[in-house]
């Protein structure tokens, strides 16, 4: 009885879930009548808007990495180390973004830092491109946090620092030879979960008038029948892809544990 | 792995070796949380603080809550509510369904390979949001859809005359629900796996039957996750712009539309009323996510 | 006959045979605990029993009539599991009286059975009847976990390594108290665990359990002092095995080493054939004493002071043994290597097997 309903919550499920991939997929075939064919990838990595939009989110997607990973890895090393108390209001913090909509938080950043404010980043495209890079730190800040968190839970911070330390180690060298290379599952988790958000994000490039891949496949959408469904086959790949790796990476790092 | 052994008495030199030093200690490590603290303060909170102000200031200056009393025209009204009707029915629907998928995988019914590949898959389909996924709905049951047009030639079955339409409220809640189930899976997956066998056999041994043991014992220790889980989804749709948009162009009425709008050509004609819309949209969020936290800190207080 | 039987039983997990012809029957009120070793299939007997699992072959029989068929929820059975398992949503009253709202039992009756309970277990109501299990301790929940399965009555009291998780004084408290409460209520008990002391101080019979199979039933006095294998001698208890020739069958002389012993009773080997033989720590002397008249110099080899009882292993005739001696403030415990004469009674030799 229980595994006939459990069958059924199953199968209906993956029908959902499967019937867009596979209509997305055939439309994105049938951009030629009656055949199918590849016209519309054709079409589409022909051009050239599309490779300047994705080529500009993957810059702004690895920037956001980079910056996140150098925010986040010595915040939640340091707070782990030495300030503990202070642990709930950071958490606190970077779960802030799951509540206040990115639409409101790039909201603020045009009123804030427009032309004519103390900080005039969107005065310039270099400015705008750094308010995006940060933008998009705080929408990965609640899952890097979290994933570098974890991470630092299972190692005794405290100890290894100690070791290194009499071992005449410096911050730095503790930080970046020591903590990172423990943590760096966390952080390439991490960081393909963060890939897999910007590269199509849409709301705060489109709102910051920046040459992005999100707001680049909703004007498309807007014009064209069968490319935006090879966008979306292209958007769902690389998602796949992110989560593979994360798998990929989280595996690998269990082999070696237990192999040591 | 770094240098050469010292002798252990190195590491004395990182204690306060006087009162003065003891005094600073503490300011001195708050210095390492300050690079996020500023980037905080400036990209985050400074942000919305300055827009939640905004919306209880006059143009001029001065605090008002003008703003959120001229938010009450039947067009906003309108669009915080079919915001909130799409945002609660997406999120009990993918809580429910979610929540049986979930529960057939964990708790047997389903064989244990389900599993891994299910949860996979979630990953990947809550985070295939925004432009891309009302692209593969609209190829699906968008008005030339692969299933509309499968529906009409092979069956006779016009979906548009039985009135439905994908960029409407049901379009929209169909299409977020393909991010709101498998957030739902993957946020109540470790729930279900709190619920410890000995709870069922004990329950068994007592004399309840299944129904007996879920009403009485897993139901009310889930209660507390499902319900966080409604209102973080609740919220998760609730922000949600750029589906909405992709979907529907701005044709429907809602309030991250309605917002988005108003930032690109300030439509209401006055700005303090786009940081009010805001505030109104951080506003119920956060209750949402207030409901959340407070409720998943009682669950684990119980399954300590 | 008996009250709860148990008759050859059986369970195969796929080709892994996990209880093995497994017979058992126990009397109306008897405690019978179940020892082995982790792995050698306790805790499926007493699922069977329960009923969380289906026996392969078998019967379980309660006054005659055979429960296999019958679901857990309709077996009447109570059980207590190694980690609590309380219900973490309800009070402590909630959960004891878990049961009884289950069969309807509402109101007055069913509160005061709970305060019963609570009482009996030392925990009062109205102490203790609103906290939630988080807040006891690890030995509190354990015993709310004994009053929820006693609450309804059952026929049966299962508990499975009930104390295993608890500190080593609460562990040996609640045992008593468990055992105090059983014998109160009268309630037919099969108690699981692997710690030998915990069975043998509490039961009224003990099932050593090897591998699936029950190597010996009986008191725990016949158990520890007639181990019916090799398994169950080494299992339980401390011993010197020694290897020994049948002399004399019909007055039971045997000889090990160059050493000759009268046990003192007959054997049912022939002459010449060899039989394993052992010696407990306690039936060996330091120094004379009477009525033990085997009595040898030997060599302190090590010396382990463990509070009350001092053990020696000592060397004589070319054999190593084991000897335990109370401790005396006035008289310390002999040298490594230091001379002694130790001595025993050949009517204190254990025949394996016999
Ligand atoms: N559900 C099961 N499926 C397969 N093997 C099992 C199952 N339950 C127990 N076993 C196996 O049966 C053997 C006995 O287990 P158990 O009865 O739990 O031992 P004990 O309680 O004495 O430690 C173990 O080897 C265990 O691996
Ligand atoms: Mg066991």
């Amino acid at each position: 009885m229980t595994r006939i309903l459990a069958w059924v919550a199953l199968i209906l499920g993956m029908l959902y879930f499967i019937l867009p991939l596979v209509g997305m997929t055939e439309f994105s075939l049938s951009m030629r009548r009656g055949v199918y064919s590849l016209d519309a990838y054709t079409t589409i990595l022909g051009d050239p808007r599309f490779r300047q939009t994705f080529g500009y989110s993957v810059l702004m997607a690895v920037a956001t990495i980079i910056f996140g990973v150098l925010l986040v890895v010595p915040t939640a090393y340091w707070v782990r180390l030495r300030l503990p108390w202070i642990r709930p209001y950071i958490e606190f913090i970077t779960l802030l973004p799951l509540v206040i909509p990115a639409i409101v938080i790039v909201f603020g950043y045009i009123r804030l830092y427009n032309t004519s404010s103390w900080l005039p980043l969107t005065g310039s495209s270099m400015g705008t491109n750094l308010l995006l890079v940060f933008g998009y730190a705080t929408l990965a800040l609640p899952y890097m946090y979290r994933a570098v968190d974890t991470g630092l839970r299972t190692l005794d911070v405290g100890t290894l620092t100690e070791a290194a330390q009499s071992l005449g180690a410096g911050w730095g060298t503790i930080l970046f030879r020591v903590i990172l290379p423990n943590v760096l599952v966390a952080v390439l988790s991490g960081a393909f979960l963060t890939f897999a958000i910007v590269i199509g994000e849409f709301t705060m490039a489109a709102l910051l008038d920046r040459p992005a891949f999100g707001p680049f496949m909703q004007i498309l959408g807007a014009n064209r029948a069968y490319e935006p469904a090879a966008l979306a086959v292209i958007a769902f790949a690389i998602t796949w892809a992110c989560m593979g790796l994360i798998q990929l990476v989280t595996r690998l790092q269990k082999h070696t544990r237990a192999g040591a | 792995m770094v240098g050469r052994p010292r002798s252990p008495h190195v590491t004395d030199t990182s204690l306060p070796p006087s009162p003065r030093r003891n005094v600073l200690a503490p300011i001195l490590r708050m210095v390492g949380v300050v690079p996020f603290l500023v980037f905080a303060l400036l990209f985050l909170i400074g942000p919305t603080l300055y827009i939640v102000l905004g919306a209880f200031q006059r143009t001029g200056g001065g605090w008002t809550l003008e703003n959120i009393v001229a938010l009450n025209t039947p067009s906003v009204r309108n669009a915080y509510w079919v915001s909130i009707k799409i945002s609660f029915i997406s999120a009990l629907l993918g809580c429910l369904i979610g929540f049986a998928m979930s529960a057939g995988a964990v708790l047997g019914g389903l064989p244990k390979w389900v599993r891994s590949p299910l949860l996979t898959f979630s990953g990947v389909a809550s985070n295939f949001a925004g432009v891309p996924l009302a692209f593969a709905f609209l190829a699906t049951i968008g008005p030339a859809g692969l299933i509309t047009m499968w529906l009409r030639q092979d069956l006779g079955i016009n979906l548009r005359a039985y009135g439905f339409n994908l960029l409407s409220t049901p379009g929209l809640i169909i299409t977020y629900l393909f991010f709101q189930i498998p957030l739902m899976i993957l946020i109540i997956t470790p729930a279900l796996d709190g619920l410890r066998r000995e709870w069922r056999e004990a329950a068994m041994v007592l004399g309840a039957t299944g129904w007996q043991y879920w009403r009485m014992v897993a139901l009310p220790i889930l209660f507390p996750s499902l319900l966080g889980c409604l209102a973080l989804l609740f919220a998760n749709a609730f922000g949600a712009v750029a589906t909405a948009i992709a979907l529907t162009g701005s044709s429907l009425n809602i309030a991250p539309i309605l917002l988005y709008a108003q930032i690109r050509g300030d439509v209401l004609g006055n700005p303090h009323l786009g940081y009010a819309l805001a505030t109104g949209m951080i506003a119920i969020t956060a209750v949402a996510n207030t409901v959340y936290i407070v409720l998943r800190a009682r669950s684990e207080r119980w399954l300590r | 006959m008996a009250y709860l039987d148990i008759a050859h039983l059986e369970k195969s997990f796929g080709a892994n045979r996990v209880v093995k012809d497994f017979s058992l029957p126990i009397d109306k009120g008897e405690f019978v605990s179940l020892l082995g070793p982790s792995g050698c299939g306790k805790t499926t007997v007493l699922r069977m029993v329960a009923g969380f699992e289906t026996p392969s072959a078998g019967a379980i029989r309660i006054e005659g009539k055979d429960i296999v068929p019958l679901r857990p929820n309709q077996r009447n059975i109570g059980m207590v599991f190694q980690a609590y398992a309380l219900f973490p949503n309800l009070t402590v009253a909630q959960n004891v009286g878990f049961g009884l709202r289950i069969a309807g039992v509402a109101g007055k009756e069913a509160q005061t059975r709970v305060g019963e309970m609570l009482d009996i277990i030392g925990l009062p109501l109205a102490e203790y009847g609103a906290r939630y299990p988080f807040q006891l301790s690890g030995g509190q929940q354990q015993r709310v976990a004994l009053a929820r399965a006693l609450a309804p009555r059952p026929r049966v009291l299962l508990l499975d390594e009930p104390l295993s998780a608890l500190d080593a004084k609460v562990r040996v408290r609640l045992r008593g108290e468990i055992r105090d409460i059983q014998r109160r209520l009268g309630i037919t008990t099969i108690f699981v665990t692997h710690d030998q002391e915990e069975a043998l101080s509490i039961s009224d019979r003990v099932v050593v359990m090897n591998a699936g199979i029950a190597d010996q039933v009986g008191s725990p006095f016949e158990i520890y002092n007639r181990p019916a294998t090799p398994f169950v001698a080494s299992f339980v208890g401390t011993l010197t095995p020694f290897e020994a020739t049948v002399i004399d069958p019909r007055v039971g002389t045997v000889m090990s080493g160059g050493l000759t012993m009268n046990l003192g009773r007959p054997l049912s080997a022939e002459t010449g054939t060899a039989v394993p033989i052992a010696l407990r720590p306690e039936a060996v002397q330091l120094g004379r004493a009477s009525g033990r008249e085997i009595i040898l110099p030997a060599t302190a080899r090590e010396v382990e002071f463990m509070g009350s009882v001092i053990r020696i292993r000592a060397e004589a005739a070319g054999q190593s043994f084991l000897l335990d001696t109370f401790n005396r403030p006035d008289a310390p415990p002999p040298q490594p290597g230091e001379a002694v004469e130790i001595s025993f009674s050949g009517r204190d030799v254990i025949v394996i097997g016999v």
